[in-house]
């Protein structure tokens, strides 16, 4: 199984879906990336030849920000928002959609499970 | 959608007069502003805003971090004092 940027290991799947399993690596990366080696994209991981290996990464290594960089990156970003006392940086450090969506209701991917509160609309068995 | 590039950023012409002329004056003084919507630029850097939300001035001292933003990320306009416990909300809709 190839190895490409570090410790990812894409299996038999067609390489320009195989890539998509780096961090940072998306199908428009994925596809500028083969074009730039010149190699078919529909050919699997592991029937790629070594030197095909070898030209990826080193594609990848010196254009892409990816996998532990990438991460790194973001989370500066945020530490950045939030050193500087900004409305956004408020609103990761509360934990809360920081895009201006509702909270009323939904917005759960950001505060987490549902915390019931008593005597809340909607709450069976009050009154 | 983020604003045009062909416009460039949108600065208040007055406040960014003030900010030239406080600097020419080598001053440092807190301006009060009720431009929120104001791109900081980079000769805002060093002077400190006074930014109103609706209700106060914030005091808003600019640093290099901030070039980019507008002021108003700056000025918190609502306030969360955070829920009450279960009881006491139960309490004041006379519902014990």
């Amino acid at each position: 199984m190839p190895r490409i940027a570090g410790t990812d290991i894409p299996d038999n799947k067609p390489i320009y879906i195989a890539l998509r399993y780096v961090y940072g690596i998306g199908p428009k990366h994925a596809n500028d990336i083969l074009a730039e080696a010149g190699i078919d994209g529909r050919i699997r991981a592991h029937e790629l030849h070594e030197d095909q290996v070898a030209q990826i990464s080193n594609i990848i290594e010196n254009n892409y920000v990816v996998e532990g960089a990438l991460r790194r990156q973001v989370q500066q970003d945020i530490a950045r928002l939030r050193d500087i006392r900004s409305y956004r940086g408020d609103r990761h450090r509360r934990g809360l959609p920081v895009r201006g969506q509702r909270t009323q209701t939904n917005a759960r991917t950001r505060k987490g499970r549902k915390k019931t509160v008593a005597g809340k609309k909607g709450v069976k068995g009050m009154k | 959608m983020p604003r045009s590039l062909k416009k460039g950023p949108f600065v208040d012409f007055k406040l960014y007069q003030k900010v030239e002329h406080l600097s020419q004056q080598n001053r440092r003084e807190p301006i009060k502003t009720w431009s929120r919507a104001c791109t900081i630029v980079p000769e805002f850097v060093g002077h400190t805003f006074m930014v109103h939300n609706g209700k106060v001035f914030h005091q808003v001292f600019v640093t290099e971090d901030m070039v980019g933003h507008k002021l108003g990320e700056f000025s918190p306009t609502r306030t969360f004092r955070g829920h009450t416990t279960g009881s006491k909300a139960m309490r004041s809709q006379g519902r014990v």
